[in-house]
This record gives structure tokens, sequence and C-alpha cells, in this order.
């Protein structure tokens, strides 16, 4: 029997329209806008100016904080503006805005196809260029990736899953990524695992993308053949289910292991990286080549135009669907990303992010929101949670405003995956309500720990403070 | 027969009386002192348990009140100068008068003043709608519409209007506490001093984006041209981040500023007449002249 997650979990259609559109290069757009907040973490601080002439892959700007990620120009061309500029949520957001003038690459960047197999002794080194690379979790929570890939002291790296589960419908980026470039989603696989310190790497892929298994095992036999470097990779085929792209979910799916609340992935000795981030750290360790495009799906059943594209980060999305043909009439809603944990884009003039991997369409009779009734109890929220939460106890403690219940029955662990929402008979927004309650109690957490943190901070200084008026 | 009953009767009795002194000597030895005073502020207080003081509750509000060292720092908004003037001569210290205060809604983003630019079709919560996106209309700052102010009033002062899809605050049960702007994720509402007779001159707007992008979102936006700066002859506007705002400590009620808008973001309310914009500005206008005149004039001597 094929290996899935243990807990919860749904089956929602996988309508992968677009599966067979190969990637091909979106033209630039006459303008891009690079957002600071690309990553999860501290927005990054520019390190340019206006009227600076910028080349492709040229650092704009800088990590903010230890959580942050360097961001690199996706165009040539003149800085025309830095200033706040609203992001796809309609929130201003500090954004580098680029002037494109032809397509000038960094001398640095290896712009030949060949593929380059030989992987470096040193790991930290391997780390180091992802860090100069601007890699972050191309998955969907950009996750500044060097900061995964240096675990805490003490905790140690048993194994490196490469997530090619795209188990949310619509996307087919990964897939076709696999399907494309595969050899070097390899060699990016192998390098991160090399940076882990040599461990084993397994490739978790939905049974949905037979091909794609296929193709994977088949480089894998190949490169293992003539380098011993490659020796530890493997491919887990994997039963369809949602949300299985979640890393706590795949962990528990190909390794059996269960990340406790509250808990990161290390603590079990797994990493997880995306597919998508492995091609990135490959382009970013062997050839020169930061993070300054990446593969966006842009799909839907009233869409014709349906591709996978590459697209350079910063381009507005309204570019894209014009180049692409255009707003379907009969679309009322536009997702970023994929209809189960996606946001409706409020703002087409928004420009896309590192993170950005899909534009759905959905009409009116796919988007409608039935009316809610009553709880009746049958539990099918608490079925489907694939953390093993109470979807429709949290919902009821969230309304009542109680914080300290939320907290004892683990909220902050909700992945916000949607599964409750999906599964529930009463159309109850579970979801829009624990998402908020959620975010409350995180905050209350955080603020705790920082204030513990400064308690312990000024008792040690105190204790210290005694230590040598007594020596004194 | 009888004998059990009196065997029954004479045991429990017994048993009661035991029981009694026991609880007598335990009540005795345990006492809480309490202030008797703190049952006497709470029987004077609303009762309405709104928070609005910063306490859990009246009785918080009570024990916190006769213990604090400068009691006249805790305020009750509901109950006003008149509980706390009660409040003070149980605890023998002078109540500072304050003013009441009155929660204003800040945004005039009606139907009319601010188009539509998407469909909000999640749960109807200013808190999600907030934490979702910039809410339905270009401006990202002003009234989100779904009425978390409404719900978190316990004085029923707050109701939606259809109409504006704003909230009106019916000032006759407002009390002030200060709930609804608590609840606000935008921080539309504000607490203003209620003003003479009810009559108040504030700015109906917190939009900070520049002034092109908040006219082209909202007809009624403020966008921090500074006019009314330049008009308050009292010191009272300050615009900063692209908006203005008037502090109602300083504002003297002329209205120049509402007449000189010219977004109409600035409201004047509770006046007995309507506001003659023409005249004022003809008003402001002359003084203008005979100011600039005496300046020369002025100049001219010392040449």
């Amino acid at each position: 029997m094929k290996r899935t997650f243990s807990i919860g979990g749904i089956h929602p259609h996988d309508s992968k329209i677009s599966r067979e559109c190969e990637i091909k290069p979106l033209a630039i757009p006459p303008t891009v806008y690079i957002a600071m907040g690309q990553h999860i973490g501290a927005p990054a601080k520019p390190v340019v100016a206006v009227g600076d002439k910028v080349k492709v892959g040229q650092v704009i700007a800088e990590p903010g904080g230890f959580v942050s990620a360097f961001i690199h120009s996706s165009v040539s061309g003149t800085v025309k503006s830095i200033g706040p500029r609203k992001d796809l949520a309609g929130n201003p957001q500090l954004t580098v805005e680029i002037a494109v003038e032809g397509d000038e690459w960094l001398e640095t960047i290896d712009r030949t196809p060949d593929l380059v197999t030989s992987i470096p002794e040193d790991g930290k080194a391997i780390i180091e260029k992802i860090r100069l690379g601007g890699i972050v979790g191309l998955g969907g929570a950009t996750f500044p990736t060097h900061v995964k890939l240096s675990p805490p002291p003490g905790s140690k790296c048993e194994m490196l899953i490469i997530n090619g589960c795209e188990c949310e419908p619509y996307l087919t980026s990964d897939y076709r990524t696999l399907l494309e470039r595969g050899e070097e989603v390899v060699v990016g696989a192998a390098l991160i695992a090399k940076a882990l310190g040599g461990v084993p790497c397994t490739f978790g892929i939905e049974e949905n993308k037979p091909e794609a298994i296929a193709h994977i095992r088949e480089i894998i036999a190949k490169l293992a053949a003539a380098d011993k470097a490659y020796s530890g990779l493997s491919v887990m085929s994997l039963k369809k289910r949602y949300p299985q792209g979640g890393e706590k979910q795949l962990i528990d799916a190909v390794m059996h292991r269960q990340v406790g609340s509250g808990g990161l992935p290390i603590s079990v000795g797994a990493v997880v990286q995306n597919v998508a981030t492995a091609l990135a750290s490959y382009e970013a360790v062997q050839k020169g080549k930061p993070l300054f495009e990446n593969s966006v799906t842009v799909t839907g059943e009233c869409f014709p135009g349906q591709a996978n594209v590459m697209v350079r980060v910063g381009t507005p999305l309204s570019f894209i669907i014009d180049q692409l043909g255009g707003v379907p009439e009969d679309a009322v809603k536009i997702i970023s990303g994929g209809p189960m944990m996606g946001r409706a884009i409020a703002n087409l003039d928004a420009a896309t992010l590192k993170g950005t991997g899909g534009l759905l369409f959905l009409t009116a009779a796919q988007t409608v929101r039935k009316e809610a009734s009553a709880c009746i109890r049958c539990g099918r929220c608490a079925d489907a949670c694939p953390m093993g939460l109470e979807p429709f106890l949290l919902r009821k403690l969230a309304l009542a405003g109680d914080m300290d219940s939320l907290e004892s029955n683990a909220v902050a662990d909700c992945i916000e995956c949607g599964c409750c929402l999906y599964s529930c008979p009463a159309n109850i927004p579970l979801l829009d309500i624990i998402r908020l309650a959620k975010a409350d109690v995180m905050k209350i957490m955080r603020a705790r720990a920082a204030e513990a943190k400064a308690k312990a901070e000024a008792a040690k200084a105190a204790e210290e403070a005694k230590k040598s008026e007594s020596n004194g | 027969m009888i004998n059990t009953i009196l065997w029954t009767v004479v045991t429990v009795t017994a048993l009661g009386l035991v029981l009694a002194v026991v609880l007598f000597l335990v009540a005795k030895r345990f006492r809480v002192e309490e202030d008797p005073r703190i049952d006497e502020v709470e029987k004077v207080m609303p009762g309405a348990n709104c928070g609005g003081c910063g306490f859990a509750g009246c009785r918080a509000f009570a024990e916190a009140t006769v213990k604090a060292a400068s009691p006249d720092e805790n305020f009750c908004p509901v109950g006003g100068n008149e509980v706390m003037a009660k409040v003070a001569s149980i605890l023998g210290f002078e109540a500072k008068e304050k003013a009441p205060m009155v929660a204003v809604v800040r945004c005039n983003g009606t139907c009319g003043n601010r188009p539509k630019t998407n469909e909000y079709g999640g749960y109807p919560s200013c808190k999600v709608k907030a934490a979702l996106y910039s809410g339905d209309t270009g401006c990202a700052f002003g009234c989100l519409g779904c009425g978390d102010c409404v719900a978190a009033c316990s004085f029923g002062a707050l109701s939606m209007d259809s109409a504006t899809g704003l909230p009106v605050v019916d000032e006759a049960k407002c009390t002030g506490c200060g709930a609804c702007s608590k609840a606000c994720p935008k921080g539309v509402i504000e607490l203003r001093a209620k003003g003479p007779r009810g009559m108040r001159v504030y700015v109906s707007c917190i939009n900070k984006d520049k002034g092109p992008a908040a006219k082209k979102a909202c007809a009624a936006a403020c966008i921090g041209c500074g006019i009314c700066a330049k008009t308050c002859t009292h010191d009272a506007i300050v615009v900063a981040d692209n908006i203005a705002y008037i502090d109602f400590a300083k504002c003297k009620l002329c209205r120049e500023c509402e007449a000189m808008c010219p977004t109409g973001a600035i409201h004047g309310t509770g006046f007995p007449k309507p506001l003659d914009k023409d005249a004022v500005k003809e008003r402001i206008r002359k003084r203008n002249e005979a100011a600039k005149a005496a300046a020369a004039e002025k100049k001219e001597v010392e040449q």
C-alpha cells in the first residue's frame, strides 16, 4: 500500500488542466515592481537609489534581519522610484520600481545550458551561495532557505525531503519543473543534502504524476551510476491526498514520524524543500544565478490561455494576464496560488513575488459561498484536520474570545489548509474565524516569550553585576 | 416509631450545633479583611461592567480606586462626572471634572463617495476582513462596514446605516466607554470631547495616502492639502502623513476650516445653524486682506 500521512486530509478534485502546458518564458514587462517583503520574516532593505542603473541579478536589497533574504533585480534598467506601493491585498508595501532597458545580465551568471553535476565538498559554502542567491522556500511559505539549512545547535538532520506533491488543485508548475528540468532539480537536491551534512534525500511525489516519478527515478539512476554523490537519492510515490504538501504531513508520509505540537521538522530530523527551491538552489550554487524568476501556473476552467510561464519577479499581474489573453469575461475571482490556500487578489496592478505559484480564474458558480447553518457537531472537520485539531471547538472558543482555551487546544498548530471548511456540511466559515484567533493567540504567545526573555536577561545581568561586585 | 423520630431530631440538631460552632470559629479565624468602602463605591457605579475604565468590571474598578494612591486618576467614562463626584465623596478626594467623551466615526466613505473596487464574499467581520486584505474599496484606511463596532457596543448606541454603509453613533446612548474604538481594526472610531451642547468639528477621514490617491479612492477624503491648518487661527489643526487632525482641546468651533475644506472632509455636528460657507469664506478673505494691508503698511513704515 502506498504511503500517506496518518490523520485527516481530504480528496478535492485535482483539476490539473494545465498539466500538458510547457513552461514558457514570459515577455519582460516595461516596468517591474519588486516588493521588499518577498519572504517570511523581516523585509529586506533597499541598497539602490533612484536613478541607479541595475543589471539582471544585481543585488538591490539586503536582508533586514536574521530571518530575511537578499533580493536581486530581475531586469536590467534604471531604478525609477523606491516607495510604498499596493500589494496583492491592497496594503502598501515598500517597493523598488525599475524601468526596463534591454536584458543585460551580470557577467557572473553562467547562461549556458550545460548541466554541472559535480557537488562541492564544503557544505557551508553551498549554504552561503544559497544565502547570497536570495533563495526562499518556493512551496508557498517563502521561508529563507539558508535559515532552514542551518539547523539550531543540538539538532541533527537525518533526511532531506524534496516536496514534489503539489497537492493544491490546479497548480502544475512544480510538475512541469520536474518533467522539464528534472536533472537540475536532482542536482539541486543533492546540493541541499550535501549542505545538510550528506544526508539521504527522498523525493515525495504524489501518484497522480506517474510521468514525473518515472522521470526523476531515471535521472537519479543515471546520475548515481556516474557519481557516488547521488547514491543517497530516491523517489517515493505517495497516495494522493490534500494537504500532503504540508511540511509536517509530508514528513509523516515519508518518514512515519510526527512533529510534536509547536515543534519544527528538524525536531524529528527532517528538512523539507520544494522542487522549485531545489532548482533555484542548483542555479544559485552551480550557475551563479540568484532567484529572480519563478514559474507560475495561470489556469482556470474559464481561462482559455492557460499556461505555465517563467516570470521575472516583480512582473505586474495585469501584464501576465494581458500577455495570455486577458481576464475572461465570466471570471469573478482571481486567486493568487491554489484554490485551497491561495488568497483572492484585490489589486491586479500588484506584482509577482518570489513565491507566487499560480493565478487561478474562477467563475461565479465556482466561488459561491453557501449560507452557513448551525453546527450539528458531526465532527467531520475534526476528522479532516490533518493536524488533529478540533475546528468546531476552536471556532466556538474564538467567537467567545477565550484565548487561554484556544492556546491549550493548540490553535497555533493550525496550518490553515482549509480542510475543515471544505468538509463542513453546514458551510460554516471555520477557517476564517480560526485563522484570526490563531493570529491573536500567536501575538500573545510571542509577547509572553519576549517578556520572559527580557526577564531572564535582566536576571542574568543582575547576577553578573552581583558577581563582579563580590569579586571586586 | 416515635423513638426513631426523636433520635433523628436530636442527632441532627446536635450535629447542626457542633458544625455551627466550627463554622463560627473558622469564619473568625480566616476572616478576610476588606475595605467596606469597596462595596460602597461599587454601589454607586453604573454596573454596566463594560470595561471602558480599563478594569475588568465595576467591582474591579472599585477595588482599584479604593486602593490607589491617587484615586482621581481612575475615571468611569460611563458614569462620568456625576458618578465620579459620588465616588470622590465616599473616598474623600476631590474629583477632577473631565469633559464627557463621545465616539466619533472618522470616515465618510459612503457608498456614493467611495466606489467599490471588488466584492467581499468572506466572513462578515471587520477583523477577519482586515486580516485578509485592505477592503472592498480603493481606500485601505476607512470603515470596512461589517459592524464589529455595533457588536462591541453594550449600550446599543451604534447602528449600521444601510444607505451609507457606515456606523452611526446615537449620542444620547453613547457613554464614551471606547469599546467600539478598540473593536475597530482600522482605528476609524475616535473618542472625542462631546463639546459644548454637543458641538464638535472633526476631520472625518483617516486616509494616509497622498492627495491624488486618496481622492481617487474616495470623494470625501482628506487630501492633506493643509488649507485647514493655514486657515485655523487657534493652532488646533496639525497635518501629518497626508492627513489633518483637529485637536478638540484647542478647537474654538469657529468652523472656518470646515468652510475652506475643498473635499468636505471636515464635519461640524451639533450646531444649531447650518454653515454658511460663502459668508465664512468672505470673512476669511477680508481678514487676510486686512492682514496683508497691515503687513504692507508695517513694511512701509520700516522703510
